[in-house]
């Protein structure tokens, strides 16, 4: 079998997700060759081969910096039949969703994502994603020959396996139609760990009474090297950026750690945490519905709890 | 400009979800169903989007006869009339497959990032691919100026500035416009507006779903005193193991 992996980048560095999506691959069994689009560390592009894959396409033209969906696509539709792929595995993510679907119907292959596992192959190829904004799961068949998977956080973990990758340049052309989007302007938090991404969040409600209150969240946050994350009024009344924004109509995330402060625990909340390893709730109210969620809970007041808790994680160090 | 919208009967985001007949079947007892949240906000967006220029909107649904209140309370919103694609949403592809057949001719379809049901999050990315036009999701803000489309879209840990012309697709999410409640006119004159039921064009199905699962139960929450937080720290460390 050999299997196509999308590694994405952000600032030339390969993507925690996708060299998930590499190990998923290389977990399957099979040829892995991985391929990246646009500027790229060559560090980051030796380091692939660690997680499994054998060999690293670089399609190192500068028109494919910006991340042009049209332009991606037609690139990895293109390596997908170049290197005869019978799967095409890549990271759920903006980009990396609504690519594989694309890619996906040109190569006429079936498609699933949000991915939660490997696939099941002892009759035909059945993949469990999650559904209901995981709050369920499907067993879903991928009938045709070639398939085309976008895996969730945590579908495989990421080890470093014995391995070094050839680095390829890969030779594209593109059509002026390839970029029938453009990018006019992008703001990005630097340097911050995306919220996605993150192995540890600590999210803020309500009940952090204001934005200039949100210092010792970031402290603690800081302290256990987390993203930090809100409930949606808290984005909706600008208290903090929209995409910071967790749940049903914000970002799902999967974290090893979800620290909830001053959150209710309203439904549509928790089903952008429930793919949380662990869950630890604060909340003066011994009656939030967020404890019935959590695998440890204090009951206490936010000002008084998250301070301590910093110093006591800074002394744990 | 026509204006297609493209929305989701799903169920309320309040709903417990449980399974029949040997976990094959979406159980709908006593489960209320809506227009998914992001459609809603797409739909928001068209609506505006007609009130400001000489704009029609319709909207399709691809689903069975059980989906027309919604499609109801999309009319009653203010949408002009309405399709229904009679068939069950197995896949996205599907889905995208049949609304790409009835996209044709509009100049800006809208539909929501994702469903809340399936949550593939592709329907537009495949209806783009299918009818070669830019698709876009998702999208924050959506200005269009002559066929000039400009749009904020999100991504990982910021946003950005794209610009486009139509016909396009867009998945759209908040803050693009406001949840639209429809008042009693609405829904009177949703009562006799257009909606026209068409059955599905052939498609292959190339994704079959088995059967489903329900997460394992999540085990009772251990409580600590909020004067001994160093305990937090050290089950963190030694139980869950994730410090
Ligand atoms: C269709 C739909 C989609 C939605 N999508 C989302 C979504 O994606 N994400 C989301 O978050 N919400 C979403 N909501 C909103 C959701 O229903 C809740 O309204 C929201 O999550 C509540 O936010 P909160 O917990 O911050 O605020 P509140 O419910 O007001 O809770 C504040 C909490 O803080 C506690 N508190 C107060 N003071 C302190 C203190 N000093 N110390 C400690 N605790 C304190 C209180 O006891 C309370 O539990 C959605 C709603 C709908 C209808
Ligand atoms: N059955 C359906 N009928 C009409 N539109 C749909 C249907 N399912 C999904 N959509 C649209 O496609 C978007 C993305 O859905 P999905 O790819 O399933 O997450 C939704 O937000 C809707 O706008």
């Amino acid at each position: 079998m050999n299997i196509l992996v999308f590694v994405e980048t952000s600032e030339g560095k390969a993507r925690k997700t996708s060299l998930e999506a590499v190990a998923y691959a290389h977990k399957m069994g099979g040829t892995v060759t991985a391929i990246v689009l646009g500027a790229a560390d060559a560090n980051d592009l030796q380091n692939i081969g660690k997680y499994g894959a054998t060999k690293v396409l670089h399609a190192s033209d500068s028109k494919l910096n910006e991340p042009v969906l049209q332009a991606y696509s037609s690139v990895i539709s293109k390596a997908m039949a170049d290197e005869a792929a019978d799967v095409l595995v890549l990271a759920n993510s903006s980009l990396g969703t609504p690519l594989a679907a694309k890619v996906a119907i040109r190569n006429g292959a079936s498609f699933a994502s949000n991915v939660t596992e490997l696939p099941d192959t002892s009759a035909g190829f059945v993949v469990k994603r999650s559904i209901y904004t995981g709050k369920a799961f499907a067993m879903v068949e991928l009938k045709n020959a070639k398939k085309v998977i976008a895996i969730k956080k945590n579908a495989a973990e990421l080890k470093e396996v014995a391995g070094a990758a050839q680095v390829a340049n890969y030779a594209v052309t593109l059509n002026d139609a390839d970029f029938n989007t453009k990018v006019l302007s992008s703001e990005k938090a630097t340097g911050d760990i995306l919220l996605p991404e993150a192995e540890i969040v600590v999210s803020g409600g309500r009940g952090m009474k204001g934005p200039e209150h949100w210092g010792i969240l970031e402290e603690l946050a800081k302290a256990l090297h987390a993203a930090t994350g809100c409930s949606k009024p808290v984005s909706d009344m600008g208290w903090r950026p929209h995409h910071e924004h967790v749940g049903q109509t914000g970002v799902k995330v999967a974290p090893q750690l979800y620290i909830a402060i001053g959150i209710s625990g309203a439904i549509q909340h928790l089903a952008g945490v429930n793919s949380s390893k662990c869950i630890v709730v604060i909340n003066k109210d011994a009656d939030a519905p967020f404890f019935k969620a959590a695998d440890y809970g204090i009951v206490g007041d936010a000002f008084d709890v998250l301070p301590k808790l910093t110093q006591a994680v800074l002394a744990a160090k | 400009m026509k204006i297609l919208v493209c929305i989701s009967n799903v169920p309320d985001t309040t709903s417990k979800i449980a399974f029949v007949e040997n976990n094959t079947k979406f159980d709908t007892t006593g489960v209320q169903f809506i227009i998914g949240p992001y459609d809603d906000y797409a739909l928001a967006r068209a609506i505006e989007l007609k009130e400001a220029s000489a704009a029609t909107v319709t909207v399709l649904n691809v689903g069975l006869a059980d989906t027309e209140p919604t499609i109801r309370k999309a009319l009653a919103i203010g949408a002009d009339d309405a399709i229904r694609v009679n068939a069950d949403p197995s896949d996205s592809f599907f889905v995208a497959s049949q609304i790409a057949e009835h996209a044709k001719g509009y100049d800006l379809i809208l539909m929501g990032r994702e469903s809340i049901d399936f949550n593939s999050g592709v329907v537009h990315a495949m209806v783009g691919e299918l009818l070669g036009i830019p698709s876009v999701s998702p999208v924050m803000k959506l200005d269009i100026d002559g066929t000039k489309v400009t749009m904020t879209k999100e991504i990982e840990g910021g946003k950005e500035q794209v610009e486009a012309s139509l016909p396009l697709v867009a998945g759209c999410q908040e803050p693009i416009a406001e949840w639209k409640i429809p008042n009693m006119r609405g829904i009177m004159s949703a009562r006799t507006k257009p909606l026209k039921v068409v059955e599905p064009k052939g498609v292959d199905q190339i994704v079959a779903t088995k059967k489903f699962e329900l997460p394992p139960a999540k085990g009772a929450v251990k409580m600590i005193s909020a004067d001994n937080v160093g305990e937090l720290v050290n089950l963190l460390k030694t139980e869950a193991k994730v410090l």
